[in-house]
């Protein structure tokens, strides 16, 4: 029984890491329709900025942080601009294309930049531990899963609440029928992006102590929070958070109770199963096209 | 400028409009069968690489060109198509009946991941490919009786009929081109079928082809099958290229080199498969040139322009640093990728149809004559 808690808690903290690429997902799918593939890749430079600011620069860790995300929301605005504002309004297929093409760039330039070794960010939560009874839970996993929560909950608010979120769900519907309304379409997508690298940054920088930070980082966790992202209904933001726990979870029970090898695929096996039952995700509404 | 005039179906659907295509693309045979003479073995290498990644392309434009739907997956296909053709041969199986037997395996999965990628259109069946082909590398390294897990298996020489076949021969790269001409040929006269036809409609407009009658799931089905045999019969020739097949070769990655291959060549045209193949194939020896030589061009250039010998050695050292960086080559194709998509959406043939219009029309070409049109999506979750 403890052990499985012990694998629950663990699957929990790095589901909430899957949770907050896939939010990332979210956020840019809902705005524009785009899936952005080197969202893994904006989440392996946050990290990598991080380590800079605070591993190298010798800053607090709050104010590297802080540092970190506003680069990061810079860059996001920038990649935007260069990659993804030109082929607006073109097939979805090229603006993946572009975007897997800009994450094999990213890739490249952050392992010429800072080596291919594992990199790891001394944070205020790396060494201590709660217990409860017999049970031990390290706080750098707690700190993951309360500041998904918190996050999660501050865009869920923001994409329902504001004047800007509704702005951005109505230039995701039409572009051009928003842009009529009144609503400066680029300027949303690019506080999307902006949004959406902060975001990214904030898992690479939370999950620097559990996984090392490394260049390839990005592509393996990225790909792990597609199935997050389907599984919780591609559009939904808590769905992404709710999916991203439940692969987590997934893929620490297969690993702790599984044959060897199950760990890797049973994310995937999940993704096909939801895709086959339930297309439109745990969250998502299913719409009619209308002719 | 030529004008074709047609007075039939049979007129339109022609394999050669007129005699110019016999002529030219019978000069393009004859200069191919006689390259094993010409070419040095390196470059013999490298022109069996184009042929099998052409063959690839070949079958991902059935698929997404011509039917629309993407898959990241092809990878996945051709490891099933080369480990069949390994494993077979350790039975002593010949070579014409497993490289059927490939193909036709590979046809049957393709098939039944066509079955569940029916209810899925755009991102999800990119991620259900995905997700197809990170499975299928997982079973490969895990079901060790039959695949000899990470340690890979090798592949014996191809013998055909009676004769050995080694990988470096002429008699290999003709097998390899024969393969492909086939290939291509077999897609044209498909692509003019009603099946094809059929395809097409599809990619245009999914509700438009329901409403005329195209059984759009079957249609599907069929394009997923025949694109995974293509592919599982290029895994033969790869298998046996490489003479040597692990899991870590059929990667993701592998699989976005398939789609850079069709997206640099163009997907509106067979043409595409074979010019973004010829490039995916050819950029690594080019670069390793850049490599070796830029340094010293750079230099040269720099000395030229007045700078001293020892500056024009401490640019020389430098641009070599640069270029021997790790993880360059990763750079450049990012910026290829995006540079295309952004620039030349219609790829290299694409732009050779460009090239060719401007001459023909002299001085009334037109940029705006292959302008694309922005659709401002109407998301496409009603779809």
């Amino acid at each position: 029984m403890l052990d499985f808690v012990q694998q629950l808690v663990s699957g929990v903290a790095l589901g909430c890491v899957y949770g907050l690429i896939a939010l990332g997902f979210v956020l840019v799918y809902k705005a524009t329709e785009v899936v952005n593939f080197a969202q893994g890749d904006l989440m392996m430079l946050g990290g990598f900025f991080a380590f800079t600011f605070i591993g190298m620069m010798g800053l607090n860790y709050w104010i590297g942080f802080a540092g970190a995300v506003a680069a990061m929301a810079l860059f996001g605005m920038l990649a935007e601009r260069v990659v993804v504002r030109p082929i607006l309004g073109y097939p979805q297929f090229s603006i993946i294309m572009a975007t897997i093409g800009l994450g094999y760039f990213l890739r490249s330039i952050a392992g010429m930049i800072w080596g291919t070794d594992d990199l790891k960010i001394e944070t205020p939560f790396s060494q201590g531990v709660l217990r409860i009874g017999s049970l031990v839970l390290a706080y750098d996993k707690l700190s993951v899963i309360a500041a998904t929560m918190i996050l999660c909950t501050l865009l869920y608010l923001f994409f329902n609440k504001t004047t800007l979120g509704t702005a951005m769900r109505a230039s995701s519907e039409n572009m051009l029928a928003a842009y009529y309304m009144g609503i400066p379409v680029k300027r949303v997508v690019s506080i999307v992006w902006a949004i959406s690298a902060a975001v990214a940054t904030c898992a690479g920088v939370l999950l620097a102590p559990i996984t090392f930070i490394h260049s390839n980082v990005g592509l393996v966790l990225g790909l792990k929070a597609f199935p997050a992202a389907v599984l919780g209904g591609f559009g939904s933001i808590p769905g992404a958070v709710v999916g991203g726990v439940l692969i987590g979870v997934i893929e620490s029970m297969a690993g702790f109770y599984l044959p060897e090898g199950w760990k890797d695929v049973a994310p995937y096996i999940v993704l096909l199963t939801v895709l086959l039952l339930k297309p439109e995700g745990l969250f998502g509404h299913h719409v009619r096209k209308k002719v | 400028m030529r004008f074709l005039f047609k007075t039939d179906y049979e007129d339109d659907i022609k394999l050669f409009p007129h005699s110019g295509y016999v002529v030219t693309y019978g000069i393009l045979l004859a200069l191919l069968l006689i390259a094993p003479y010409m070419l040095s073995s390196y470059l013999m290498s490298q022109l069996v690489f184009v042929c099998i990644y052409a063959t690839v392309g070949v079958a991902l434009l059935i698929l997404t060109g011509f039917t629309g739907q993407a898959s990241l997956g092809h990878a996945a296909f051709l490891a099933i198509g080369a480990y069949t053709a390994a494993y077979l041969q350790k039975y002593n199986v010949p070579f014409p009946v497993y490289f059927l037997a490939a193909g036709a395996l590979t046809g049957l999965i393709g098939a039944m991941v066509g079955f569940p990628a029916l209810r899925l259109t755009g991102i999800y069946l990119v991620i259900a490919t995905i997700s197809f082909a990170l499975i299928v590398e997982e079973i490969l390294s895990r079901w060790e009786s039959v695949t000899n897990g990470n340690e890979g298996m090798r592949v014996k020489t191809l013998s055909l009929l009676g004769v050995t076949v080694p990988r470096d021969s002429p008699t290999f790269y003709y097998l390899c081109l024969a393969v492909l001409v086939l290939t291509i040929v077999g897609t044209l006269n498909l692509l003019r079928s009603p099946t094809g036809r059929a395809f097409v409609a599809i990619r245009d407009s999914e509700t438009a082809a329901r409403s005329m009658g195209v059984n759009v799931a079957l249609y599907k089905v069929k394009s997923f099958a025949i694109s995974a045999a293509i592919t599982g019969f290029a895994g033969v020739l790869f298998a046996h290229k490489l003479s040597f097949i692990s899991p870590e070769m059929f990667t993701l990655q592998l699989s976005i080199e398939f789609i850079i291959v069709i997206l640099i060549g163009g997907t509106f045209s067979l043409h595409g498969a074979v010019l973004g193949a010829i490039f995916i194939v050819m950029i690594d020896p080019f670069l390793t040139y850049l490599k070796d030589d830029m340094p010293g061009i750079i230099a040269g250039i720099a000395a030229t322009f007045g700078a001293g010998s020892a500056t024009a050695g401490n640019i020389e050292s430098k641009v070599a640093a640069f270029a021997s960086l790790n993880g360059l080559k990763g750079a450049i194709y990012g910026i290829i990728i995006v540079l295309f998509v952004l620039f030349e959406p219609l790829g290299l043939y694409g732009r050779w149809l460009k090239i060719k219009l401007f001459f023909q029309l002299f001085p009334l070409y037109k940029r705006a004559t292959f302008k694309r049109q922005k659709i401002y999506v109407k998301s496409e979750r009603n779809r």
